[in-house]
């Protein structure tokens, strides 16, 4: 029973999306990406999403309401940035495959209960919980503690990249965080965990072992839920598709859509 | 037998296995079921058997989606103004929002792009044959049935295949039902079916007759109030005629909050008069009979105009249809009334003209088929019947939910036969079930169903599938 969504919808806002799609058609999934909180859909658009279309696949990324190219949302809730998902995933000519980064990746798993998505790929998931505010509380306690009040989240650049990116290139990125909705982060924190996926796609998990957002043990434990072990690059930070090495991980999703993976079988 | 999944029909010498009792050849289609009707109800049906494993084969008469909301069918019921009566958020298929940027009312024009786009979106064309119509549906030993379809009109061979399973999605808005009247034969006016009204330009000019004060009937009387040189509106009793917003939103969501709030019928009831009250205010003030019932115990009536141009005088609202005469109406309080044009909208009757109807439960010939959740047929396991449903609602999301219980009643059946065969005493012990408050007894209300009340059955229904 769903009596709330029913009785008050989610308001309709402007949406950005960006898309790169390759010359030939050759009836594969789209890749619908989504952002992680401060991020728009222009983290997607440095590397990725001309890598994907490069390879023959669709690529779209949204920005979620309040980021990047979207209309501005103060008062968003987790549950309005999955609407915002599912209302790209569902204008798609196809069945898409949703991709979350960090807090976007629990955005998909909500979108997920509303969408079937062809597949699911979570990079550096950040699911919410107690836990993942402590690890943000200790590695950058000035830049977390705020937004416990309300405030914006900031993350500096050591949490999101590596040091072998180039330190103007950092900044620039640094430069072009935005926030999430402040009702949106108290959910993160202390919000249920999302209804089951409908249609039950198969999901893979990826990160890095050397996330400052995100530590090991997340990944695994965000895995198992999905009946798998994470896939690992190390040497990485938080923002896989923006650091020097982007390339590996998106063609490790790639290679892994293209093995075109099993629905299991639902007894 | 993988490969007998695959969509594409077979060709018949080579995989002809059996012979029908009739000494037919029947081509086996193994685990493959079949949907009938590639409207609402039949897509999603498509859909969710696909998604839970199965292969499908969906025969429809027409040549594209959409069935009843398609307006190019000869089937369709659509006028060209109609819009939807409740609005986006209910109406969608859960899974599959419309855009968001949508009115709240769509026109069916929107939702026939909709249920285009659902049908490319999750790739359905491939397992839908168009332009093909089921003759026959005949159960066969294992609880397999023998599907015979030939080209739409009749041209071209009968072909039979086997199916593990039946969904029925043939709708239920087309076969019209028209009441009996004294002396309708030599009546020398005009006489239609609502099912045959396309556009108002029908109307322009004339003098002219509605029957039936459903939201069809509604709708026809307020284009007649504005294209017709006179306009009558005939219904049998008093009805609550319900704005489509109140507190500046779309009603039903109002509705569905108080629903939400788990508010007792008797309160929403009293909430409903008041409100009514407070906007529409008396209705017997414009002449229009006093309700004879209380609110939400007959199908619900979402028309804001008809009350409007009853003030203005454009409609005149007339009680019940007494006898007709060459060339005029007596209606039951005596009056004469001389129309040229009478539009029946006195709604439709489901018809499985494909089956014989002791399958249904229907043991004396009504038309009224004995089913469990309105869906499941009980002593029929692998038989269905989707959006079999008359709700105070939209009905795409119940007929998706149904075709999930369906998928998944299939599925258990595979999986899990002990189960399944507790399930099945469970069909067999709800068969009949009501879904609603107290209704008044008609045709109209065979399949009427509370959206809360039948989905909350759903869900429970859904739980044992998988608990047990």
């Amino acid at each position: 029973m769903r009596s709330w969504e029913w009785a008050r919808p989610v308001r309709p806002v402007r949406r950005e999306v960006l898309s790169a799609v390759p010359e030939m058609e050759e009836g594969r999934p789209p890749l619908l990406f989504v952002p992680g909180f401060g991020h728009g859909a222009w983290a997607y658009a440095e590397n990725w999403l001309g890598h994907v279309a490069a390879r023959g696949f669709s690529a779209y990324a949204v920005s979620l309401r309040g980021h990047g190219g979207s209309d501005p949302a103060p008062e968003a809730t987790l549950r309005a940035y999955a609407h915002d998902v599912v209302q790209v995933a569902a204008s798609l000519p196809r069945q898409a495959v949703l991709v979350g980064h960090g807090a976007g990746a629990l955005v998909t798993e909500y979108a997920m209960a509303r969408y079937p998505a062809r597949a699911a790929v979570l990079v550096a998931p950040v699911l919410g919980g107690w836990a993942t505010l402590g690890t943000a509380l200790r590695r950058n306690p000035l830049g977390t503690l705020p937004a416990v009040f309300g405030a914006g989240l900031r993350l500096n650049r050591k949490q999101l990249f590596s040091s072998e990116l180039p330190d103007a290139e950092a900044r620039r990125h640094t430069a072009r965080l935005g926030r999430a909705a402040r009702r949106a982060q108290w959910q993160l924190m202390t919000g249920a965990d999302p209804e089951p996926a409908v249609g039950n796609p198969p999901v893979l998990v990826l990160g890095s072992p050397d996330d400052r957002v995100v530590p090991a043990s997340a990944l695994t434990r965000a895995a198992r839920r999905y009946g798998a072990a994470p896939l690992l690059f190390p040497g990485m930070g938080h923002d896989l598709m923006l650091d020097a090495r982007w390339r590996e991980p998106i063609d490790a999703i790639l290679d892994w859509l293209v093995k075109d993976p099993a629905r299991d079988d639902r007894g | 037998m993988s490969t007998s999944t695959e969509p594409g029909r077979p060709d018949p010498e080579t995989t002809t296995l059996a012979r029908s009792h009739d000494g037919r050849p029947v081509s086996d289609r193994g685990d493959t079921v079949c949907v009938i009707g590639a409207g609402a109800s039949g897509l999603t049906a498509v859909k969710n058997l696909v998604e839970h494993g199965f292969g499908v084969d969906c025969y429809e008469r027409e040549t594209g989606v959409g069935g009843a909301w398609n307006w190019r069918h000869d089937r369709s019921p659509v006028y060209a103004s109609t819009h939807l009566i409740s609005s986006r958020p209910f109406t969608q298929f859960p899974d599959f929002p419309m855009p968001d940027d949508w009115p709240d009312y769509p026109h069916h024009s929107q939702l026939l792009s909709y249920f285009e786009r659902y049908a490319d979106h999750f790739d359905l064309r491939r397992h839908i044959w168009f332009g093909t119509e089921v003759v026959r549906v005949e159960p066969v030993a294992d609880d397999r049935w023998d599907v015979t379809t030939r080209s739409t009109g009749g041209y071209g061979p009968e072909r039979t295949s086997r199916y593990a399973a039946v969904v029925i999605a043939n709708g239920h808005n087309w076969s019209p039902k028209l009441p009996r009247y004294e002396g309708l034969e030599q009546f020398r006016g005009e006489v239609m079916h609502a099912s045959s009204y396309k556009d108002a330009a029908q109307l322009r000019g004339k003098r002219v007759l509605v029957v039936g004060a459903g939201n069809t009937g509604c709708d026809i009387a307020v284009e007649a109030a504005q294209q017709a040189s006179r306009c009558w509106h005939s219904t049998r009793r008093g009805y609550w005629y319900a704005p489509k917003y109140v507190l500046g939103r779309p009603a039903d969501q109002v509705n569905d909050l108080l629903l939400a709030l788990r508010v007792p019928l008797r309160v929403r009831q009293w909430l409903y008069h008041r409100t009514l009250r407070l906007t529409v205010g008396d209705l017997t003030r414009f002449g229009l009979p006093k309700p004879d019932h209380r609110v939400y115990e007959t199908h619900p009536i979402a028309n804001s105009l008809l009350v409007y141009h009853v003030g203005h005088g454009a409609i005149a609202p007339v009680p019940d249809i007494e006898r007709f005469h060459p060339h005029s109406v007596e209606l039951t309080d005596g009056r004469q009334i001389d129309p040229e044009l009478i539009v029946f909208a006195t709604g439709y009757l489901p018809r499985f003209e494909f089956l014989d109807g002791k399958i249904l439960g229907d043991d004396e010939g009504l038309g009224r088929p004995r089913l469990w959740l309105n869906a499941l047929v009980p002593d029929h396991p692998t038989l269905a019947v989707t959006g079999l449903l008359q709700p105070d609602s939209g009905i795409f999301t119940l007929a998706h939910w149904q075709a999930v219980l369906v998928a998944r009643s299939l599925r258990l059946r595979a999986s899990r036969p002990d189960r399944a065969a507790a399930f099945a005493a469970r069909v067999r012990a709800g068969a009949g079930e009501r879904y609603s408050g107290q209704v008044k007894d008609s045709t109209r209300h065979w399949f009427e169903v509370g959206h809360a009340d039948y989905l909350r059955a759903l869900e429970r229904a859904l739980r044992e599938l998988e608990s047990k």
